[in-house]
């Protein structure tokens, strides 16, 4: 990879800035450049929630997608919303137990991981996001298993360390849906 | 012989430029003496507000910042986080603090901030040619209340001691008068109270200070002592309005 | 990379301001930039330092005055609405010369307007604002790294030049996510200021600060020795970055996030063979005129393209600079649109073909 962008989007409260923040920061702690821009508008407060990450082995332009290499759909307004900026043969990763809908477009790839509830019957719907990041990771290679760990050992707060297993257990059935 | 008056080394000497029968100058004196007396001059920061008193840095002797109209509090505020052990002071006018920085002294004071205010109450505008000021007196005629403050029009003047007497940020709040001598005496009391507390660290102190302006009035010196007596204060009452220490040393 | 950290943009300014050694803060909440405010109520206390918010934007520059006045390095952080409330203090800082440093993360206006980015404070900041002859030093980053060096410098340059320096940043700075890296040590340069009125004051010296003037010759010399001071900061103090101006045709001019845009702009308009060149001012005050001038001379460029997330401010600096020599053309977007690459990519294509 040179440089690699992904948009995550879903209803606000889905935890959709953490994981934008958590795939940055096992990116840079891969070694590589990274950019998180969270959508911050009034769309905050109850409605849609989105970031834009940008990956690289090179320093990063702009920060602002117009287009990007992977979306990743935590409802279906977003993946209505944002499917047409993701680039012919680019990758759109959904949470299929909350989407019900797939993409229209045939010039691009699908994975359809079912996070929501795979989390709750592992006892956290909260860990939804992390099957996703697991599933980017295992399919697209923008930080490895890791490096993602240490990230969640540095984003959660010592008090939730305890969670991390379990968290990793849920990365790992992402990881290996294709 | 013995010397039994002397200026005090809490001014510079510079001469003051305000006009004949205006008290402000024996307020400077006043707060200069207690300064000199609590051996602070050295380590005092004041705070210069707008109106007649804006160059009133050149005749206290300690630092003096120069603040924006009405700003005082909230220089005053951003001197005393830096040097929490110095004696902090501002000295404004009525349309400075109850106009223009009404916000700034009211959150001072809610802070609880450890400054003292002079408040100087004069009952209009005097550098800007005697225009209404927040305290004017209804009926009291001004440049910009030509027929009389009407209260319909006008509104009501403002008892400002009063007013921040109901903060609990709030220390220590007295009201007095440059009238005759024996309130001047109670002046400088209420000062050296002041101070005092401040730096104890009891709060916000605030010191009123009813005063003349012959000039904007239209009244001779002598007869502007009597209107304080007789029109002032039935509407500004003198007093202590907040002491967080009544009851022990008061 | 131990010390390599993912950092806001606003976080990375509070970080910074700590480790320049800024122990007090003043400031009154609006978005987008309240992660100021957040991070320094809790780091203050980790260092003994003073956070306060005030009861106002005006508060909080006076609070400013008083403390910057009386020695210390001061911040203060707001955005659009709430710079405006403070040009008040702004002119009366400049008057009397205390070295403060002011965070400016754009929103769109005018009026309450947006809280998404926009570069509309531009007029506002690098032209004055407030009343009267005085200059802010204008720092314009364009990623969080640059953000964290910048705010250290700045007050650096404050204390230096005894000026306002502003932080001039639209709100995606603010708000994104970059790698930082930390020093461990910094080169902290202590200033003496014998000017304070820190009230210990050395002999007899008795110190005021102030901007007041009754004597018409008094402050036209005040005004005089001002403006030396700014013409001295002009010879020194630009800073600017360019990148592949050397046989560009067309110049992007920008500064922030839409200089950001523009290199993914110059990368892809390489590709269809159109050569494209950046300067990006990082000073805004003052301004890079030099380089644009000469820039402007040079036979292989056909036209400047000025890019801001506004109606067209910086562009006028920049035609001041070009001078009538080349064609500057401007592109912008206000109310917190964003241009994109490809809208930009597309001018850049009309000018190349001759058709904009």
């Amino acid at each position: 990879m040179s440089e690699f962008s992904i948009i995550i989007s879903g209803f606000g409260g889905q935890g959709v800035l953490s994981a934008g923040r958590m795939a940055a920061l096992a990116a840079m702690l891969e070694g590589r450049e990274v950019s998180w821009l969270p959508s911050y508008g009034p769309e905050m407060r109850g409605g849609t929630a989105n970031c834009s990450v940008v990956i690289s082995d090179e320093p990063i332009g702009s920060p602002l997608l117009s287009s990007c290499d992977v979306l990743i759909a935590l409802n279906r307004p977003s993946l209505e919303k944002f499917e047409k900026t993701v680039k012919k043969g680019g990758t759109v990763i959904l949470d299929s137990s909350l989407v019900e809908i797939r993409p229209s477009r045939e010039d691009i790839r699908t994975i359809a991981v079912p996070a929501s509830d795979t989390a709750s019957e592992n006892g956290n719907m909260a860990f939804a996001g992390v099957m996703l990041l697991g599933c980017l990771s295992g399919n697209l290679n923008c930080y490895n298993r890791d490096n993602f760990r240490k990230a969640l050992e540095e984003i959660l707060p010592a008090k939730k360390h305890d969670l991390i297993p379990l968290e990793m257990e849920i990365f790992d059935k992402g990881y290996h849906y294709v | 012989m013995e010397k039994v008056f002397k200026i005090t080394k809490g001014l510079t000497g510079v001469p003051m430029h305000y006009c004949p029968g205006c008290t402000h100058g024996i307020v400077h004196r006043l707060v200069a003496e207690v300064l000199e007396e609590m051996d602070v001059i050295e380590s005092a920061i004041g705070v210069s507000s707008v109106g007649c008193t804006y160059n009133n840095y050149d005749y206290f002797a300690c630092d003096m910042l120069q603040a924006a109209h009405g700003r005082a509090p909230a220089v005053a505020t951003g001197v005393k986080r830096v040097h929490p052990g110095s004696l902090v002071f501002t000295y404004q006018g009525d349309g400075d603090l109850a106009a223009i920085g009404t916000a700034e002294i009211v959150h001072a004071a809610a802070r609880g901030e450890r400054i003292t205010t002079i408040f100087v109450n004069n009952a209009i505008y005097g550098m800007t040619s005697g225009q209404m000021a927040p305290t004017t007196l209804i009926g009291q005629v001004t440049t910009t209340t030509p027929f009389g403050r009407d209260a319909a029009i006008h509104g009501y003047p403002i008892r400002m001691s009063e007013m921040l007497s109901t903060l609990d940020g709030a220390a220590f709040i007295q009201r007095v008068s440059m009238h005759d001598v024996r309130n001047v005496r109670e002046a400088k009391k209420a000062i050296t109270k002041a101070f005092r507390l401040q730096s104890e660290g009891a709060g916000f102190t605030m010191v009123e200070i009813l005063s003349t302006c012959p000039t904007n009035w239209g009244i001779d010196p002598v007869g502007s002592l009597e209107w304080i007596k007789e029109m002032m204060i039935p509407q500004y009452p003198l007093g202590v309005y907040k002491d967080v220490t009544a009851g022990g040393d008061k | 990379m131990s010390n390599r950290v993912l950092m806001k943009g606003n976080e990375a300014i509070a970080e910074a301001a700590v480790k320049a050694g800024c122990r007090h803060y003043f400031g009154y909440p609006i978005t987008p930039q309240t992660e100021i405010a957040h991070y320094l109520a809790k780091r203050m206390k980790d260092v003994d330092g003073v956070f306060l918010q005030a009861e106002s934007e005006v508060a909080a520059i006076n609070m400013v005055y008083g403390a910057a006045g009386a020695g210390a390095r001061v911040l203060t952080s707001s955005s659009s609405p709430g710079i405006s409330l403070k040009q008040e203090g702004f002119s009366y800082i400049a008057g009397a010369e205390i070295p403060s440093v002011v965070v400016n993360v754009m929103r769109c206006g005018p009026g309450l307007g947006g809280i998404l980015p926009a570069q509309g404070d531009y007029f506002q900041c690098v032209k004055g604002g407030g009343h009267g002859d005085y200059k802010n030093l204008v720092l314009a980053a364009s990623g969080v790294q640059e953000l964290f060096s910048l705010t250290m410098e700045a007050f650096d340059l404050a204390d230096k030049y005894r000026i306002l320096v502003v932080i001039l940043a639209d709100g995606t700075i603010g708000q994104m996510m970059e790698p930082v890296i930390i020093p461990e040590d910094t080169d902290m340069k202590i200033f003496d200021k014998p000017w304070a009125a820190s009230g210990k004051k050395g002999g007899n010296v008795h110190h005021t600060i102030k901007s007041i003037y009754i004597d018409p010759v008094v402050l036209e010399g005040l005004n005089n020795r001002l403006q030396s001071k700014y013409r001295e900061i002009e010879a020194n103090e630009v800073r600017v970055e360019t990148s592949a101006l050397e046989d560009a045709e067309i110049v992007i001019t920008a500064f922030g996030t839409c200089a950001r845009i523009a290199k993914n702009v110059i990368k892809e308009a390489a590709r269809e063979g159109i050569k494209v060149g950046l300067i990006r001012p990082i000073t805004l005050w003052p301004f890079p005129v030099e380089i644009i001038s000469e820039t402007a001379r040079k036979d292989s460029v056909k036209a400047f393209l000025d890019i801001e997330l506004n109606a067209g401010q910086m562009v006028e600096d920049v035609r001041l600079a070009v001078n009538g020599k080349k064609e500057v053309l401007f592109h912008g977007r206000t109310g917190g649109m964003i241009p994109s690459q490809e809208e930009i990519l597309d001018i850049v294509r009309r000018i190349a073909g001759g058709g904009f």
